[in-house]
């Protein structure tokens, strides 16, 4: 599935094509725009013509109807694809700023490029200017970093602030589009020399709007996709993973991981509140499904570094499967899905008969464990990962457990597991301007 | 000037702007991310600051993002996509017989106060988009298209700015 690894092209020859390719299809169609006029962009702001505004705006419509429905169907997967992250006090005064800088010089970056490979002087200049630019900026930005650095809200996108699905979103953009044009439209016969565009080929500019409202309906009456459908959207390889048991981690190689300092081990308990007092695992976080599929708790997940591995643990493995499938099929990497569940472990690393006793039938989807009172994190079985657990408080004088040296010490055996955690460094997309 | 060496008219702009919208869209679906210009330029000067002052560069944790130790700061997806973008604009230019030497601007303005203007608003506008993290395309095209919040924001306030001071500097353009 889209995006394709280019990362994985870096340093040949067609990962430089690859990038020339789309610069090249990007300074042709801004010239073809008009775009290496100055003339052209600066009437924008006199509105003598909104030639910028059509052309920004349509290219954006398009491009994010584009990218929803290939996401919609399937065939893109947007949690790879680089969103900008937001920062709004240095875009926001980066952006007035580049403001005063298109009104003064006429140009953007993008536009000045075109404008100087078609030889127009000005253009020159203005690129020369932008490299003075950016080595100012370069030499000046640490004296106000705090400020370039603050409110960092990330990946956070229209959809997550307005909580509205990604399709009524885009529909929202086509209608805030056509809108604009018709503005701008009324805009060019008021203030415009008598030759506005649309009157030179009205037909193909209102099929054109037909497509994209009809697009945008299509995107909002379908709204996202469900769980069930970005699995089957996944790499064969990955549901495979799942059949073959790849994506259970026994808890003894939990354990074995939480000894080791490079990682951070997040535990996701996905059980009730009832039974997540009785007993957890030491750290562990109480979640439910939806608490997981939220837009501010997604992005932790997914913007955890690699050294992060998750686990989720429930009574035994079905519920937690299916969580894990929702997750991974949004893009989260490093999880996996406790194996047994909470009756494993407890079966690895036993409380005291005092405390808990096992039931009688084998090990399922229930709690097996009957608690006689609630434990939370406090007994040694919570922390297997500590060698001796001296600093427990034993709560009963008579506590032996399996390969204890002696009473009122814990030492756990080493249980023999199959290595199943393999943590990998998700590929860094960077976005052009980045 | 004969009429075979005319320019040719410009393309309709909403045409235009699906156009762009479909080679932005491309750049997302092969390379996972859109179009840029600035990082480039950023690239670029980092790479010439390095050729006088390594030391520096290695010193500025900005530059040596790009071109601090080993890092080779041209071998960089942005700048490919400026060479290209370079190439895009003269290949249409020439076939649309738009690539002459000459001067645009203002009616009002000489050729002169037209150069240092640009000059100055480069510098300006440079400045600017490395402080928003993007400009016209890498921020307002490309985030707005993949509906980043900050990037509208960042839009609104591009077109905000301009018109704030567009009438103080009506006479460079009317």
């Amino acid at each position: 599935m889209a995006p394709f690894d280019v990362n994985g092209l870096a340093g040949t020859v067609g990962y430089a094509l690859a990038f020339g390719a789309i610069g090249f299809g990007f300074g042709a169609v801004l010239e073809m725009a008009g775009f290496g006029d100055t003339r052209k962009l600066a009437a924008q702001f006199y509105l003598t013509e909104m030639t910028v505004l059509k052309v920004m705006f349509t290219a954006i419509a398009v491009a994010a109807v584009l990218l929803a429905l290939a996401s919609g169907f399937g065939l893109l997967d947007m949690s790879r694809v680089f969103v900008n992250p937001t920062f709004l006090p240095s875009e926001i005064l980066g952006g007035l700023i580049m403001g005063v800088g298109f009104v003064l010089g006429g140009f953007c970056p993008g536009t000045s490029l075109v404008a100087a490979s078609t030889l127009k002087i000005d253009g020159m200049l203005f690129v020369l200017g932008g490299l003075a630019g950016v080595f100012l900026f370069g030499e000046s930005v640490g004296s106000y970093e705090p400020f370039w650095l603050s409110g960092n809200l990330g990946r956070f996108t229209l959809p997550e602030w307005l909580g509205l699905s990604t399709g009524l979103t885009v529909l929202l953009v086509v209608l805030l589009a056509l809108t604009a044009f018709l503005a701008a439209e009324a805009i060019e016969r008021r203030f415009g020399p008598a030759r506005a565009s649309v009157r030179r080929r009205p037909r193909l500019a209102w099929a054109g709007a037909g497509v994209l409202l009809a697009a945008g309906l299509v995107l909002a009456a379908r709204g996202d996709p469900g769980p069930e459908q970005r699995w089957r959207w996944l790499p064969a390889a990955i549901r495979q993973q799942v059949a073959e048991r790849a994506v259970l981690a026994s808890p003894a190689e939990v354990v074995a991981l939480r000894k080791d300092t490079a990682l951070r081990v997040e535990m996701l308990d996905l059980r009730s509140e009832h039974d997540f007092n009785l007993f957890h695992v030491g750290g562990a976080e109480r979640v439910t499904r939806a608490d997981l599929t939220t837009p501010a708790r997604l992005r932790r997940l997914l913007e955890a570094p690699p050294s992060t591995i998750t686990f989720l643990a429930d009574n035994g493995e079905g519920p937690a499967l299916e969580v894990w499938k929702d997750l991974r099929s949004r893009g989260v990497a490093n999880l996996y899905v406790l194996e047994g569940g909470m009756n494993r472990w407890l079966e690895l690393y036993p409380v005291p008969d005092c405390v808990a006793t096992r039931g009688p039938g084998p090990l399922g989807g229930a709690p097996e464990y009957r608690f006689l009172y609630a434990t939370g994190d406090s007994l040694p079985a919570s922390w297997p990962e500590l060698p001796r657990s001296r600093a427990f408080r034993l709560p009963c004088a008579t506590a032996v457990v399996s390969g204890g040296e002696g009473a009122g010490e814990y030492l756990w055996p080493n249980h023999a597991y199959t290595r199943r955690v393999k943590p990998q460094v998700k590929a860094v997309v960077k976005g052009g301007c980045g | 000037m004969t009429t075979r060496s005319e320019p040719r008219p410009y393309l309709n702009p909403y045409l235009a702007g699906a156009l762009l919208g479909l080679v932005l869209f491309l750049a997302f679906f092969f390379t996972g991310g859109g179009l840029g210009a600035s990082g480039a330029l950023s690239h670029v000067q980092a790479g010439i600051e390095k050729w006088f002052a390594p030391g520096h560069v290695d010193r500025v944790a900005y530059l040596a993002d790009m071109a601090g130790g080993r890092r080779n700061s041209w071998d960089n997806s942005g700048v490919y996509m400026l060479v290209g973008t370079l190439l895009g604009g003269l290949a249409s230019g020439l076939l649309h017989r738009r690539a002459r030497l000459e001067i645009r601007k203002g009616p009002r303005v000489s050729n002169g106060a037209r150069l240092a203007l640009a000059f100055a608003g480069g510098v300006v506008m440079a400045y600017g988009a490395r402080m928003a993290r993007g400009c016209t395309s890498g921020q307002a095209l490309s985030g707005g298209a993949v509906l980043a919040v900050g990037s509208w924001a960042f839009m609104f306030a591009v077109f905000g700015g301009g018109y704030a001071v567009a009438w103080f500097l009506r006479r460079l353009w009317t």
